[in-house]
């Protein structure tokens, strides 16, 4: 039988909200506080479900050792108390929860394999949230 | 459609072992969770039903009925118990949360006649859940 898992985890980082591709004023206009010069920053919960069928044997849909560890490795390392600005991935794309969902989703879909990935869904703060479920997500 | 969930809590003790592994292979897979003394949690339990609104009453069910039933099934057989020892579902299989899910889904789904039962949830803890939406 098929079963969602999803592991909930935090981290910290802050970032600027800011296109290159607008004028100063756009940015001020789009971004309003978000764009101040200096960053700011949010704890960010991750919520991150796999699905698969569960295992006769072991019960489970993946080892949560396994998952936890990808977790931590990839995700937590990468981006706990950084500056998202400053990444490789936002060097071009603006560091907003949307595309950090992408970002995320992408980096534990190439990586984890151990189960189907359905989903990356952050909250930004207690009163934002964002979800991914890749191209074809619904 | 309108889905309705209902929030539950119960705290049961359980193991993780099988005994088609060595002792090796229980404490490799398994971990802390292998500790044949047990160990517990507080659940968290979320049913969802889904169906129509009923145009006189008002509901898509009778949340006193969804409570009751939930009472009876779920949490007067876990509540307080050791899930390996005590629930017939776990004297053979490993109560993980994958299968506690499951097996609240199938206490649940024959009972619930009123409306259709949409997803099981099962939080193990508040950062760790399981959704069961009774696919096979």
């Amino acid at each position: 039988m098929k079963a969602h898992l999803t592991r909930r985890c935090m981290f910290s980082a802050s970032h600027r909200l800011h296109s290159e591709e607008m004028s100063e004023a756009e940015n001020r206009a789009t971004y309003g506080k978000c764009n101040n010069p200096y960053g700011h920053g949010h704890n960010y919960m991750v919520e991150v479900t796999v699905s698969g069928p569960v295992d006769d044997q072991t019960g489970m849909v993946c080892n949560l050792v396994d998952l936890d560890g990808f977790l931590h490795n990839h995700i937590l390392e990468r981006y706990d108390h950084q500056n998202l600005n400053l990444l490789p991935e936002f060097a071009k794309d603006v560091p907003t929860t949307e595309n950090l969902c992408i970002a995320i989703y992408d980096i534990v879909k190439r990586g984890f394999h151990q189960a189907h990935l359905e989903k990356v869904r952050i909250e930004e703060t207690m009163m934002n949230s964002f979800e991914y479920s890749g191209e074809n997500g619904c | 459609m309108v889905y309705l969930t209902r929030k539950a809590e119960f705290s049961a003790s359980h193991f993780y072992h099988n005994p088609d592994f060595t002792a090796d292979e229980n404490q490799r897979i398994f971990g802390k969770c292998n500790n044949p003394n047990g160990h517990g949690h507080n659940y968290t339990l979320e049913v969802t039903v889904k169906g129509a609104v009923d145009p006189k009453s008002g509901f898509v069910v009778d949340l006193k009925q969804l409570k009751d039933v939930m009472s009876r099934e779920v949490l007067d057989a876990l509540d307080h118990r050791f899930l390996n020892k005590e629930v017939p579902e776990f004297f053979a299989k490993i109560p993980t949360t994958e299968n506690l899910a499951i097996a609240i889904w199938q206490r649940l789904q024959p009972k619930l006649s009123a409306a259709q039962l949409h997803r099981v949830r099962v939080y193990e803890t508040p950062d760790l859940f399981v959704d069961f939406y009774g696919e096979a």
